[in-house]
């Protein structure tokens, strides 16, 4: 039961990443790609439906993380409490940016928060690639399963990091790369003309960085953390999922090279589920690895509810997954082709 | 300040505090766009239509700021309270969890089909997304209720090896009495505070002169919505929830009335300033016996006061909690003698006419939120020194290795960008109503 949990806490982290990826990094190519107000407008116009309920995936993958393992979840955010504060502060102006902008007529008050949305979107790309930096590095566990990390120490590895060191500072370019270009595909085929145009050739541009990143992000894992082989080597099959990244990498280049927008935008989401998924089967059974003492880490086992709870929680679990799919399989066929910009709204 | 308790205790007060003055308003508009919806289906009129579109904008906008402050109250539970969330995440983990499952994804999904869908969608589909927006917020509200009433009244758990409770039985924390009557009291809050808005900016434009059109409708659909929902705030709504309190917390509802003194015969405190080291109530205007009648329904009943418990199940807060519940329970009258005559002229056909009364509704808007603000109060510090009513003590749930430092850091930060958001809310929204109902929008919230 426990095993069913991590997967779907996986799958769910791994939505929420995908689905508000695109939007945070369609904020982060923002003021590069949209040059003057109409192409602004259609930046927001191509997210303003869906980002919303994109970043409820946040909120219902920590509800979910929160029932199904609530020794995690106090551990983690209490022991991440500055970080997660700060990125609390940041989807707040994000969302203020965002909404309020189109209730500003003045264009200085319009820029102000074009460069909140702007810079929020790519610190947030940056905080939440560190946090999973944090977890396949591990935390200073102390053996209540507590613990506290300030933001910084000394930038380096050690059995007292901070939550920035130089692995975690590297995971979080890599996040804010990955999305950079997750969100230029996703502006790409929501959008036609030049606003189209830039957004393809920043997608191109970042993509030699992606791989670059991509191996450098690999060697410094299996130097952080050598242990992540032993659940590679004992089921080999793991081993597909390397493949599907740089498969789904090598797709994202050569379907904006020729045109296939969708094709490549959906190969960046496979790219970002394949490399979480590495992470996450690597980590398997540890859900918080202790860099003190492994006998401290955080399993499925240990920290997980009870027997009963998460049984009934996946009857309704399930029943709700089918109407939250329902409604955006809804929602997104709703708003579906480009944008246009007619009528009312940002 | 020094006190890391203190810190995180307030740190929570705050900011859910600051949150709840969204929901309450858009968990209150959601039916009454529903029936201004339904009004422009049935009538087939384009005023209806616009009038449901202008609310909606003041609805997106409540509710942009509802979203953002509400995810850290998802977050603090775990980094304030971590202590607290080991402890009882077993159980209430799952109304949290289902909450995001069955709540926030219809909402949200449809909220962005009703601002953005109008063009795209039929007519019917349309009013379906804004029923859709309606209920999502509801079952919202009810998930947290049940949260919060676990807290009351925690029933279906059983207590682990490790300490930690654990969920025994799901219907038994599904339907707590406690959650049903505190539920239908706290939306009957709601439903108040967006009636009182609605018919406060109806009154404003008919005082003013302009969009006189909108102003009746939403005179006419405030006070009648406003009419049912301050009367069923008192009965059966308040009544149940107080005899839920005099049953299950009965050393809080000594704390709330000031009762210091166990007494058949008790009388209710209207005004006063209760003397806690003195245990008296200092210039009380009291009607004699009301307390033990409307506790037992007997005017002899004898009701306990606070010396019939021991001194460390006080609640540590007594003046304010009995100031907080005094506040509520009077405003909730005057509500109900508002919109009683103000119904009553409406009926007569001569409300619109009557400027004084279009005066007290204008300036009334501020009242409902501080009532619903003090009836949290009450809840929440008449819970106190409990954290979990009778298993864990507030002092033992809060986040042991966050400090008081770090902790005032982050109330600080919460404290500023919670005043500019404030302050852009009073700015966007007041230049939505001075703009009127009638301009097409600048933009689609």
């Amino acid at each position: 039961m426990p095993t069913v949990w991590f997967i779907i806490v996986s799958v769910m982290i791994a939505a929420y990443v995908v689905l508000d990826g695109f939007d945070l990094g369609a904020g982060i190519i923002y003021l590069v790609a949209a040059k003057n107000s109409d192409e602004r407008r259609k930046i927001l116009r191509s997210i303003g439906p869906v980002w919303d309920g994109n970043e409820v995936w946040l909120l219902a993958a920590g509800g979910t993380l929160y029932f199904a393992y609530p020794q995690l979840y106090a551990s983690a955010f209490s022991g991440f409490y500055l970080p997660l504060m700060m990125v609390l502060w940041l989807l707040m102006l994000r969302g203020i940016g965002i909404e309020l902008r189109a209730h500003m007529e003045n264009p200085v008050w319009q820029g102000f928060f074009d460069f909140i949305f702007c810079l929020s979107s790519a610190l947030l790309a940056i905080f939440f690639g560190a946090a999973l930096g944090n977890v396949i590095r591990g935390v200073p566990l102390g053996p209540d399963g507590y613990f506290f990390e300030p933001l910084w120490t000394n930038f380096r590895l050690g059995p007292s990091p901070g939550i920035l060191d130089w692995y975690t500072v590297t995971a979080g370019v890599v996040a804010l790369v990955t999305l950079t270009a997750h969100g230029a595909l996703y502006v790409m085929v929501k959008t036609e003309g030049e606003l189209n145009q830039r957004a393809r050739r920043i997608a191109i541009a970042v993509w030699p960085v992606q791989l670059a990143l991509t191996v450098i992000s690999l060697v410094a894992t299996w130097f952080v953390r050598p242990s992540i082989k032993e659940n590679y080597l004992a089921y080999p099959i793991g081993f597909m999922i390397p493949l599907v990244v740089f498969g789904s990498l090598v797709l994202m280049l050569t379907a904006t090279r020729r045109g296939r927008e969708l094709q490549a935008f959906l190969a960046s989401c496979a790219y970002i589920t394949g490399m979480l998924m590495g992470a996450v089967f690597a980590l398997y059974p540890v859900v918080l690895p202790a860099s003190t003492d492994p006998a401290y880490n955080l399993t499925i086992h240990n920290a997980s509810a009870a027997h009963y709870g998460l049984s009934i929680g996946l009857i309704w679990w399930g029943i709700g997954m089918i109407l939250a799919v329902g409604y955006f399989v809804f929602v997104y066929r709703m708003f579906r082709g480009k944008v246009q910009l007619e009528g009312a709204g940002y | 300040m020094e006190s890391a308790l203190l810190v995180h205790r307030l740190h929570f007060a705050f900011t859910v505090t600051f949150h709840y003055l969204f929901p309450q308003l858009t968990m209150g508009l959601a039916p009454l766009i529903v029936i201004l919806k339904t009004l422009a289906l049935r009538r087939n009129e384009e005023i209806y239509h616009q009038a449901a579109r202008f609310w909606a904008r003041i609805f997106g906008i409540s509710f942009v700021v509802g979203v953002v402050t509400g995810i850290p109250m998802e977050f603090q539970f775990g980094t304030n309270w971590s202590h607290f969330s080991r402890f009882a995440g077993g159980v209430i983990g799952q109304t949290l969890a289902m909450e995001g499952m069955f709540a926030f994804f219809l909402e949200s999904a449809f909220l962005g089909l009703f601002l953005f869908g109008e063009k795209r969608l039929s007519p019917k589909a349309h009013w379906w997304s804004a029923v859709a927006v309606f209920v999502g917020s509801w079952l919202s509200g009810y998930f947290i209720i049940a949260t919060d009433a676990w807290m009351q009244n925690p029933v279906g758990y059983e207590r682990a090896a490790d300490g930690s409770v654990q969920l025994s039985s799901f219907w038994a924390l599904l339907f707590n009495p406690w959650a049903c009557w505190q539920y239908f009291h706290n939306m009957g809050g709601a439903l108040i505070t967006g009636a009182f808005v609605m018919s406060s900016v109806g009154a404003f434009y008919l005082l003013w002169g302009k969009y006189q059109d909108y102003g009746r409708i939403f005179v006419r659909v405030g006070v009648s919505a406003g009419l049912v929902a301050t009367v069923l705030q008192l009965f059966p709504t308040g009544d149940e929830q107080g005899r839920m309190v005099a049953e299950k917390q009965p050393a809080t509802l000594a704390a709330m009335e000031a009762l210091f003194e166990s007494s058949p015969g008790a009388p209710l405190v209207l005004i006063g300033q209760p003397d806690v080291p003195q245990r008296k109530i200092d210039n009380p205007i009291m009607l004699p016996k009301m307390l033990s009648f409307l506790t037992y329904r007997r005017w002899e009943a004898e009701v306990r006061g606070l010396n019939s418990f021991p001194q460390d199940t006080w609640p540590d807060n007594i003046p304010l909690l009995y100031y907080s519940y005094h506040i509520m329970v009077g405003l909730g009258t005057i509500f109900i003698a508002i919109m009683v005559i103000a119904g009553f002229l409406l009926w007569r056909g001569t409300l619109f006419n009557a400027r004084w009364m279009l005066w007290i509704l204008f300036l009334s808007l501020p009242f409902p939120y501080i009532a619903n603000t003090a009836g949290w109060i009450t809840a929440e510090l008449g819970r106190q020194p409990w954290l979990v009513y009778g298993l864990m003590r507030t002092g033992d749930g809060y986040s042991k290795l966050v400090s008081a430092g770090n902790g005032l850091f982050t109330l600080l930060g919460f404290m500023g960008m919670y005043t500019v958001m404030g302050i852009l809310f009073l700015f966007l929204v007041r230049r939505e109503i001075e703009s009127g109902p009638a301009s097409e929008a600048l933009s689609a919230h």
